[in-house]
């Protein structure tokens, strides 16, 4: 059976004044009704734009080149007319925002909002809409649905702003949920209850879910699959426990070793990655990751890595050019708990000189 | 609560209280009510440590920040910095102590004036004191600084847009550091970072305080940052703090069901202890600090809630394992074994 969704060398570049914002770049990825993929990355890195686009949001950007194929129950979403992409967005597709304050209009009451979304894509009477409304907000698990659905956003705490979000991104029972940061903005217990949530509609609704986040916690527990995205491309992908019990890319490493974490022994130095991210308008040559990666070498900064299988794992996708082994050996030093210098020491990688960005050399 | 210290304390708070008035009314304005947004807040800093101050959004930590840095007056309680009482000090009064209390902000973006030279923001401090009113030689100080926390010297007499998010976080930290201050409050100081951002700033916090001796009072809402950075933890809610005891005491046996829930809703990045352990979800919202509810404020959230919590307050006590909570039914090991990941460890 075909994927329900399936996005083939995606590429989204963005005329500025600047210059050339290459912020996507040929990125695929699948995924299958149930499944839930998270996609990776921070700010920058292309992952909201890469959703954007297959919502077709990004198409009325006049400056925005769009090439490659979004493929949704095999029809290409990026050759479909105007019409008939508003006709499946918010019904088949629908997509959560990060801030569930600004994506909600202060001076209608929520049920208007609810009702509006479904009586957009059904021929249904403004009771029905709003008795649907009703179920739903129920569903999210917002208190006495039937009194709240007459309230105005502003009534709302943000935890319940964003579980509103979610009840109209659902309304229309869609195949394919994109939830773009859902609980950044959220404090944590208020995270677990839309987690929760998520899961839930995962298991009983049989949604798919691409779930953008920039916290691997929250990918750890919610994805079935993870793409990690750098700079515009995707540098890893596969199944989550593979990316997190052997992860093949450098930058993977560095987020994970980066991170505090509640299930490790407390007090161990981070180790940073150093520099920040590109800017998608000068791209490094080569690898884009190549002016922060400690391990780098001369041909990573002319030569642009494909994203290939590993030869174990056919399902794990990587794109580095160092050789397999080299970076399991690396790996294995890293996960004891050596530096990014000792592990290259020890794993018999030779050093092309310290990474050639620090934080602070360049400015803009 | 004071059996609990030991060492030297640099600054102490004392049942501190912040109601913001409501008012209603355009010309006779009158009071109708009050946003308890500290209410009854004591605790300790010692010299030399990173206390941290946890709890989720409207919990009063920011505000108990600008209550001990005296941002704000307190309405009611007392702040005692090295012996002496600051509570009521005239901006006057205060300035001599600003020099040793520097705050770091979370927003590098707003938190800095987008017209002013980095070059003057760091410099700025030396000016308002006095220290050094020859350029030159504030310059030369500026530029010092600026190497400190891995800046480009260079870079003097650029403008913060010209710097991403984590140099501005390094401008704010040198700002905070001009004068050599004892103590530092930083308010969410990573939290609008990038998270390989997030990481050069924790560590540059942890040199500087190695390298000065300096004091830090870390408020987040970041658990894993806060267990990393800080060697003793108060936990906030509504206005109140719930427990509070060294980092390893509060991650290995929570004792409030509070500071338990919200370290089992921490996700953690291990698919394989993520699938084992129990999301434990607190139902509702946080109640309104206008009109918290009587007896113990978690008591309307509170899985282990009984009759008595509802109007009886708990008093922040000396628990099982040397945590003070102020619960009348503490956790025990068994509650929160496959709902914390740092349970007994």
């Amino acid at each position: 059976m075909a994927p329900l969704l399936e996005v083939k060398d995606l590429s989204v570049t963005f005329d500025t004044e600047d210059g050339r914002v290459q912020a996507v770049d040929k990125v695929s990825y699948t995924v299958e009704s149930g499944k839930a993929l998270g996609i990776v990355g921070e700010s920058g890195s292309g992952k909201s734009v890469s959703s954007l686009t297959v919502m077709g949001l990004t198409r009325f950007f006049s400056n925005a080149i769009i090439s490659g194929e979004v493929l949704f129950e095999g029809r290409d979403l990026l050759k479909a007319s105007d019409d008939e992409i508003r006709n499946l967005r918010g019904n088949e597709i629908s997509m959560i925002f990060q801030d569930p304050l600004s994506s909600l209009h202060p001076f209608y009451t929520i049920g208007d909002q609810l009702t509006e979304a479904i009586r957009a894509h059904r021929k249904v009477s403004r009771a029905q809409a709003m008795d649907r409304a009703v179920e739903m907000l129920g569903l999210v698990g917002i208190p006495e649905p039937r009194k709240r659905v007459a309230g105005y956003p502003h009534e709302f705490s943000g935890g319940m702003r964003q579980r509103v979000m979610i009840a109209m991104g659902l309304i229309n029972d869609p195949k394919l949920l994109i939830a773009d940061e859902p609980t950044t903005a959220l404090d944590v217990t208020v995270q677990a209850q839309i987690l929760d949530l998520l899961e839930r509609l995962q298991r009983e609704l049989d949604t798919a879910i691409v779930l953008i986040t920039h916290d691997l916690g929250v990918v750890a527990e919610v994805a079935d699959e993870i793409a990690v995205m750098y700079a515009g491309r995707v540098v890893e992908r596969g199944q989550k426990d593979a990316i997190f019990a052997k992860p093949r890319h450098p930058y993977t490493w560095g987020l994970l070793r980066s991170i505090p974490r509640l299930d490790q022994a407390r007090g161990d130095e981070l180790v940073p990655i150093p520099g920040r991210p590109p800017s998608l308008i000068n791209r490094p040559h080569g690898c884009a990751f190549h002016p922060r990666c400690p391990y780098v070498q001369p041909d990573h900064m002319r030569v642009v890595p494909p994203l290939e299988p590993l030869a174990d794992d056919a399902a794990h996708l990587v794109a580095c050019l160092l050789p397999e082994a080299q970076r399991t050996a690396l790996w294995n030093e890293l996960k004891a708990g050596g530096t990014p210098e000792e592990a290259r020491a020890r794993a018999g990688v030779t050093s092309a000189g310290p990474p050639v960005v620090a934080e602070g050399s360049q400015a803009g | 609560m004071t059996t609990h210290l030991t060492g030297d304390n640099l600054l102490e708070a004392r049942d501190l209280e912040m109601h913001f008035p409501l008012k209603k009314g355009i010309l006779l304005q009158r009071q109708v009510g009050a946003v308890r947004a500290v209410d009854g807040v004591s605790f300790d800093v010692r010299e030399g440590e990173t206390l941290g101050i946890v709890g989720e959004s409207g919990c009063g930590k920011s505000t108990t920040a600008r209550l001990i840095t005296r941002l704000l007056e307190p309405t009611g309680g007392t702040v005692t910095y090295r012996g002496r009482d600051v509570t009521h000090l005239t901006r006057r009064e205060l300035l001599p102590l600003r020099r040793e209390m520097q705050m770091i902000f979370q927003d590098p973006y707003s938190s800095l004036n987008p017209r002013q030279t980095v070059g003057s923001v760091i410099g700025e401090p030396f000016v308002i004191h006095g220290i050094e009113k020859n350029d030159a030689k504030r310059k030369v100080l500026v530029q010092e600084l600026m190497e400190q926390v891995g800046l480009n010297p260079e870079h003097y007499n650029r403008l913060p847009h010209q710097f991403s998010g984590g140099q501005r976080q390094r401008i704010g930290v040198a700002r905070a550091i001009a004068l050599k201050p004892k103590l530092v409050i930083a308010d969410e100081p990573v939290s609008a970072l990038d998270v390989s951002i997030q990481a050069q700033i924790i560590n540059l916090l942890r040199d500087l305080q190695r390298e000065l001796g300096l004091t830090i009072v870390f408020i987040a809402h970041d658990l894993s940052v806060v267990r990393h950075m800080c060697n003793r933890v108060a936990v906030m809610y509504l206005g109140k703090i719930v427990e509070l005891a060294e980092a390893d005491d509060v991650f290995a046996h929570p004792r409030h069901p509070y500071t338990g829930a919200l370290l089992s809703a921490v996700p953690v990045p291990d698919p394989q202890l993520a699938k084992a352990k129990r999301r434990q979800v607190l139902t509702g919202d946080v109640p309104s600090p206008t009109a918290p509810p009587p007896g113990c404020r978690f008591h309307t959230r509170c899985p282990k809630a009984q009759g008595r919590c509802a109007h009886e307050e708990p008093l922040l006590e000396v628990k099982d394992g040397g945590n003070l909570a102020a619960c009348h039914f503490p956790l025990k090991a068994a509650d929160v074994a496959d709902t914390v990941p740092t349970a007994g460890g």
